[in-house]
């Protein structure tokens, strides 16, 4: 679905993503791992289009989508939350969710005045789905709230609806658990498994959450200093000596050291 | 004491001019602060864009006018308006297209911008003297009063007269015609929906697939509209002179700044506050007091705080004033 090939992001000196390549297969929930500062974000930004890669190439399913602006890369399907949750905070949740389509009627000078009528049964339309998502994703009862006033973890289920609103492909999820707590996080977790398999969403996730990781990710890819460290399933991945080193720690190593016996 | 006379005096003298220059900054603030939260930088050309517009609308009307066509007791300008603003939007999406444009494709930061847009506040400035001359035109016609001071003395029997002049009406009117507009469409259209979430949040803006190219060419084609409105309003109720248009830039900017930079109804609002401000500090006062006061305390002087020259300086104060006490305006807007 997506390749990714020698992609360098130096930032003056600093090399923040340093020949990063990796596959990424249509209809995988890939995991995405590793230590602060590994370069996991800034490779995102790159796919998505905020930054220019210094080097590398982006494909997907072999287009080359490298450097692509980050709006023509959402109409081919390509999707992303933020770290920190976005939203407009001076629109309802409801607002917000119904500014997600893009290219819509009411978009043109020309439809504001002279396609009233079509923007309206739009409009209808957007408003049964931003419900229906809403409803889904748990909080219906905030649907007038601005989304300014939302808390953090409201706010990071209102960054997983916005990808709902529309068919994605695939959808980077950027720490879509942090900050959220256990039953929200399982929230989330559900909505992900279920938009994977009822409506094919291939996703990648930055997660720190190695349970929340387990649960939904297979293969994991772990980075560190800006390049792929790793890549398996996560049994494997806890195993490699690399990455117990640069991410898990060694605290985990004896754990895993007690727990294999060895 | 005589009360009746004394407000008559404080509404011709005060409220009504206050209330039509007012209305002037806010089409002019509104301009300003849709520039500083879409564009993100203050642009500093906004006085002589609205100079054009209203030059642009000055040449159709005199052409208009050569043709004989007239709107009996309405000015011509109005005619013309429409003109005006699809000329001025020409200008500003070609400027846009050459200068502008390079500047975001390299994502610059916004304290280049306004340098850049100094620059492009001098070339305009150039260009409008080069067509119509650095000379005050005159482009007003049709009635000049709704009510004169003199029917108005005879009508109530008062010693004051009220005078309202057709240019204040149509200013009061305009303006909240245009300002009803503006907020139906940003807050009720889809466009106008796009515009304030990439005004919120730029990124998310993107990534949802907003273009960003769109967004901006609409911004501009709206200011094109409330600048040259602005321009022609002012022009019509004062004169039209390109170095007005050139000094009203502090006055506007001081409403916006002071409403809230970003925030449409915050430029509303600081319009009338910069315009009152200006009025009541300049204004003479000895004749309201002749009125309220009795004989013994009558002032001997003007009781004008400041000398009209100085009006530029009440705007300075309060922009001042304001960002030292409240940077991000009355209504929240960005902080600067």
């Amino acid at each position: 679905m997506i390749t990714i090939e020698g992609l360098h992001k130096h930032f003056g000196g600093f090399h923040a993503v340093d020949g990063a390549s990796m596959k990424i297969s249509e209809g995988s929930i890939t995991g995405l791992i590793g230590p602060n500062g590994a370069g996991k974000t800034t490779l995102f930004n790159v796919i998505a289009g905020v930054l220019r890669p210094t080097a590398g190439r982006v494909f997907m399913k072999g287009e080359d989508i490298t450097g692509l602006p980050p709006h023509d890369l959402f109409h081919k399907g390509v999707l992303r939350t933020f770290q920190i949750a976005h939203e407009f905070s001076s629109m309802s949740v409801r607002e917000n969710l119904m500014m997600v389509p893009g290219n819509q009627s009411g978009e043109t000078l020309w439809n504001t005045w002279f396609g009233r009528a079509r923007i309206a049964q739009e409009e209808a339309e957007l408003l049964k789905k931003a419900d229906q998502v809403l409803e889904f994703l748990t909080i219906d009862h905030l649907k007038d709230e601005k989304a300014g006033n939302l808390s953090g973890g409201q706010k990071k289920l209102l960054e997983l609806g916005r990808t709902m609103m529309v068919d994605a492909k695939i959808v980077f999820l950027d720490e879509v658990g942090a900050g959220v707590n256990r039953t929200l996080l399982n929230t989330i977790a559900d909505a992900i498994l279920r938009l994977n398999k009822e409506r094919g969403y291939t996703f990648v996730v930055i997660e720190h959450d190695m349970d929340f990781i387990g649960r939904l990710c297979d293969p994991v890819i772990c980075m560190a200093e800006g390049k792929v460290l790793a890549e398996g399933t996560l049994d494997e991945i806890k195993a490699n000596e690399l990455v117990i080193e640069a991410y898990l720690g060694t605290g985990l190593k004896n754990k895993v050291i007690e727990e294999t016996g060895a | 004491m005589d009360v009746l006379n004394a407000l008559v005096a404080i509404a011709n003298y005060v409220l009504i001019p206050g209330i039509a220059y007012g209305s002037q900054l806010a089409l002019g603030a509104l301009g300003v602060t849709l520039i500083y939260g879409i564009l993100r930088f203050s642009n500093f050309a906004h006085g002589d864009t609205m100079a054009f517009g209203a030059m642009v609308t000055i040449l159709f009307t005199w052409w208009f006018q050569s043709m004989g066509i007239h709107l009996g007791p309405l000015p011509t300008a109005l005619l013309a308006l429409p003109f005006g603003i699809a000329g001025t939007a020409l200008l500003l999406l070609g400027t846009d297209r050459i200068v502008y444009r390079f500047y975001r494709a390299k994502r610059a930061a916004p304290v280049i911008l306004v340098i850049v847009s100094m620059g492009v506040m001098f070339i305009m400035n150039g260009l409008v003297r080069f067509i119509i001359g650095p000379n005050e035109q005159r482009f007003a016609d049709g009635a000049r009063f709704i009510i004169k001071a003199r029917e108005f003395k005879d009508m109530t029997g008062l010693r004051e007269g009220l005078a309202i002049r057709t240019s204040q009406g149509i200013t009061v009117l305009t303006a909240v015609i245009v300002v009803a507009l503006l907020f139906w469409f940003l807050m009720r259209t889809r466009t106008g929906k796009s515009m304030r979430a990439y005004s919120d949040n730029e990124d998310l803006a993107l990534l949802s697939g907003i273009n960003p190219e769109r967004v901006v060419t609409y911004t501009w084609l709206i200011v094109a509209a409330l600048a040259t409105v602005a321009g022609v309003l002012y022009g019509l109720d004062k004169s039209f002179k390109p170095f007005t248009y050139f000094q009203l830039l502090l006055p506007i900017f001081a409403s916006a700044v002071v409403g809230g930079l970003g925030n449409p109804l915050g430029a509303i609002a600081g319009g009338f506050v910069v315009a009152f401000s200006e009025v009541t500090i300049t204004y003479a006062w000895k004749k309201v007091l002749v009125y309220l006061l009795p004989d013994s305390l009558e002032p001997t002087g003007l009781v004008q705080l400041l000398s009209t020259d100085y009006k530029f300086a009440v705007s300075f104060g309060l922009l001042i004033v304001v960002l030292l006490f409240r940077p991000t305006g009355l209504f929240k807007g960005k902080a600067l």
